[in-house]
């Protein structure tokens, strides 16, 4: 899956920013440095947006494509925010036979975004994950900390109402 | 360094020790293939087309990055590995859009080439898949389609490390592994600097320049307007090698009598313009030298150089000479002192440009400096390749061609403005003029071989009546970076700086004829090319710029003198702060 780049508006603080340049700071100019800069500002700002990755280039001195590009090489990277409920759909095996993948593709319906992105509102963001140890409910699908089982696309209309602006 | 003595299919080389596979194998006479590798740029061992048996290595090694050592045997071409690379293109050709047909690098294409070359049919053995991409037509000078992308990377490392700008790389990760920039932007929206280095160095039909040739046919057709054409000086060099010429060899004659036939009305020489370009440089630097005005002053010929500034170093601008590049210099001439004395409105006149480099496309289309208000000094700019593929489709014989003589009043050049197409050139040929404009006199020796060569900085100092010239020459943005770095750090300083975008200079730019990596990665092209340009310079009967008639004529009718206020509206031009992101 290519990487869904985030569309949401960027909100980070002068907080968060000075933290990230004082991470930058104590780097001293070490770009082997790089991958650990952006776990400390995905620490920082909970995902990459487009300003936190130029503030990268900038202060690591590299260029913005070469932050990018690790960006969508690691899966620990994330270029969307999580939302204010975080769903995670199983497409691990047994629960990808039982149709999972239905009820992901119900998910992005019903949000209006793939995986990997998060609704304009924050609201809720989508992801899929492989196996959360409950086959035998399968397919599942985990909100927040919450498992649920069994789910089928009708379900995932009642999961979402459930949540909504909580 | 010492060498060390090994065995290829047999035959027995000693090579330095160290060497690759791929070098051992060269030295012995044999060619493995490649793809991925392209020497000094890309040594990545990724694509594993040039796989070969080596004695001291389990299983198949890539050779172009396998150190051989003493006393190994290697085997490039036994029935297994023909098998395996044959297997390598079939997986390429399962994920690539197979359109030769139609492929602007049809029959100039590496793949495409080795698949002939393995007997690798052309429908597929692994179906699966494909990936599914625009083509991004976003930038003014070239196109990228990912469908046709075999992930060599040839590109990406071009543009890092020829070029030190990196706004191109592989994104995403497994399948979904791409070629793009930064956030899939296209890359008409980053700091690309234009110079195409990227598509000379691609083996396939992934990157290719915007094709413009249509345009020119158009016009040519079109009875209301006039039609005139400049030859860039470094294309004299380049074209003849889409013909099958040798690398090297001047075809200036067959060039001009190639675009007659196409139906030019006037069929114009740039190396006019570079003449009048060091008129006006050389006496802007004189100026600015004796005032002390922001120095060092750089040459602004390169368009991709100009945008480097813009994008990167803005703070330079004003170091910058104000001259348009020659190809601005002569679309301005053409729209005002041509359209006067000829008695044409200059609505009608279309001036086509046939170029060694893909940022002269990016260039055309910036007019807010143009010499008559609301018209572009340049209407069409086509690369050398996109002249080859106009001559090809008129059914010219271009081997066949008379030679022809360029057309008055633009059509005398002089041996200065010839060698602007290799790096160093321009500022030899200010250096030839601006020995001139300070002692009174010629220069006893006019060839100022310091200022020669591709390696990517030269420094001279030349002592002028006492007047001590500091200069230097970079090509190759990654060294123009590492100079700007020097001179802003106070570690060097100099008068006069002379940047060409593409390393060796415009012999080597981004619209010349594609040399495949099995050229590049054995002949030092931009050498050869400059060469060429070096003997047609000690050719012709004028070397000097200002000796040049037709430059003499010029101001004596209507510019004046140099850096004139007339000459100031036309010739020259301003530049803007860039933003990177
Ligand atoms: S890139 Fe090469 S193999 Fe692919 S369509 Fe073009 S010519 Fe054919
Ligand atoms: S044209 Fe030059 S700067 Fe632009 S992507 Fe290609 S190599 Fe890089
Ligand atoms: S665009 Fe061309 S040079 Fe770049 S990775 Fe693809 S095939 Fe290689
Ligand atoms: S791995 Fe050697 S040429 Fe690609």
């Amino acid at each position: 899956m290519k990487k869904p780049i985030s569309k949401i508006p960027f909100n980070g603080t002068p907080e968060q920013e000075a933290k990230l340049k004082a991470a930058i700071e104590r780097s001293n100019g070490n770009k082997s440095e790089l991958i650990y800069i952006m776990q400390q500002a995905q620490d920082i700002y909970g995902y990459l947006p487009y300003e936190v990755q130029v503030m990268i280039a900038e202060g690591m001195d590299v260029p913005l494509e070469k932050v990018y590009g690790v960006a969508t090489f690691y899966s620990q990277f994330a270029l969307s925010p999580k939302g204010k409920n975080a769903i995670s759909v199983c497409l691990g095996t047994a629960c990808y036979v039982k149709g999972s993948k239905a009820v992901m593709d119900k998910f992005s319906s019903e949000l209006g975004i793939e995986p990997g992105q998060c609704t304009a509102d924050g609201e809720f963001s989508l992801e899929s994950c492989r196996c959360v140890g409950a086959c035998g409910l399968a397919p599942v699908c985990v909100v927040n900390d919450d498992v649920y089982g069994k789910v089928t696309p009708e379900k995932v209309v009642e999961i979402i109402a459930k949540y909504k602006s909580k | 360094m010492e060498n060390i003595n090994v065995k290829v299919n047999g035959v027995s080389v000693s090579v330095p020790a160290g060497s690759t596979a791929l070098t051992a194998a060269r030295t012995a006479g044999v060619e493995i293939p490649t793809l991925c590798y392209l020497k000094d740029i890309n040594e990545i061992g990724a694509c594993r087309i040039c796989v070969v048996e080596a004695s001291k290595a389990r299983g198949l090694v890539a050779a172009c990055v396998y150190p051989v050592s003493d006393g190994e045997e290697i085997t490039t071409n036994s029935p297994k590995l023909i098998e395996s690379r044959k297997m390598t293109l079939e997986l390429l050709l399962s994920n690539h859009k197979k359109k030769c047909l139609t492929c602007v690098r049809s029959e100039n294409c590496e793949l495409q080439k080795l698949c002939k070359e393995y007997g690798v049919e052309f429908d597929d053995r692994f179906e699966g898949a494909m990936n599914k991409y625009d083509i991004d037509r976003s930038a003014s000078h070239m196109y990228r389609d990912n469908e046709k992308c075999i992930l060599c990377r040839r590109c990406s490392a071009a543009c890092e490390k020829l070029q030190a700008v990196s706004v191109i790389g592989a994104n995403d990760r497994g399948f979904d592994t791409h070629i793009a920039s930064p956030f899939e932007m296209p890359l008409g929206s980053v700091a690309c600097v234009s110079c195409g280095q990227c598509i000379n160095v691609c083996p396939t039909g992934a990157l290719s320049e915007r094709d413009d040739t249509q345009k020119v046919f158009d016009a040519l057709s079109d009875p209301t307007k006039h039609v005139i054409v400049q030859t860039a000086p470094s294309v004299r060099v380049g074209l003849g090698e889409e013909f099958g010429y040798p690398i090297g060899s001047i075809v200036t004659g067959k060039l001009v009598t190639a675009l007659r036939r196409l139906g030019f009305d006037k069929v114009f020489d740039t190396n006019f313009s570079a003449d009048l370009t060091i008129m006006e440089e050389a006496t802007e630097f004189v100026t600015r030298y004796t005032n002390k005005d922001h120095l060092p002053m750089f040459t602004s010929c390169s368009p991709g150089w100009i945008k480097f500034v813009e994008y990167y170093y803005p703070e330079f601008i004003p170091n910058l000479s104000t001259c348009k590049s020659p190809q601005g210099m002569f679309g301005a001439t053409a729209k005002t002192y041509y359209a006067e004395k000829e008695g044409i409105d200059p609505q009608d006149i279309f001036v086509v440009s046939v170029m060694p480099c893909t940022a002269k496309k990016f260039e055309a289309e910036r007019i807010d400096h143009s010499a008559v208000k609301g018209l572009p000094d340049i209407d069409v700019v086509i690369t050398v390749r996109e002249l080859a593929r106009m001559i090809r489709k008129a059914g010219i014989l271009f081997r066949d061609l008379p030679d022809g003589e360029y057309d008055s009043p633009f059509g005398l050049g002089s041996g200065a403005g010839t060698i602007f197409g290799a790096t160093g050139g321009v500022m030899e040929a200010a250096l030839r003029t601006a020995v001139k404009a300070v002692t009174g006199k010629d220069a006893e020796c006019l060839d100022f071989l310091d200022v020669r060569g591709t390696q990517g900085i030269k420094e001279a100092t030349y002592d002028l009546n006492g007047n001590i010239i500091r200069v230097a020459v970079a090509s190759g943005i990654s060294n123009a970076k590492k100079l700007l770095e020097m001179i802003k750090s106070g570690e060097k300083e100099y008068d006069f700086v002379e940047i060409m975008a593409c390393p060796g200079g415009c012999v080597n730019g981004g619209g010349q004829p594609i040399q495949p990596a099995s050229v590049r990665n054995n002949v030092d092209i931009r050498a050869t090319r400059a060469a060429g340009l070096y003997q047609d310079d000690l050719n012709l009967p004028v070397r000097l710029s200002h000796e040049n008639p037709d430059i003499k004529r010029v101001y004596d009718e209507y510019f004046g003198t140099p850096n004139s206020h007339k000459s100031h509206e036309i010739l020259h031009t301003g530049y803007t702060v860039r933003k990177k992101y």
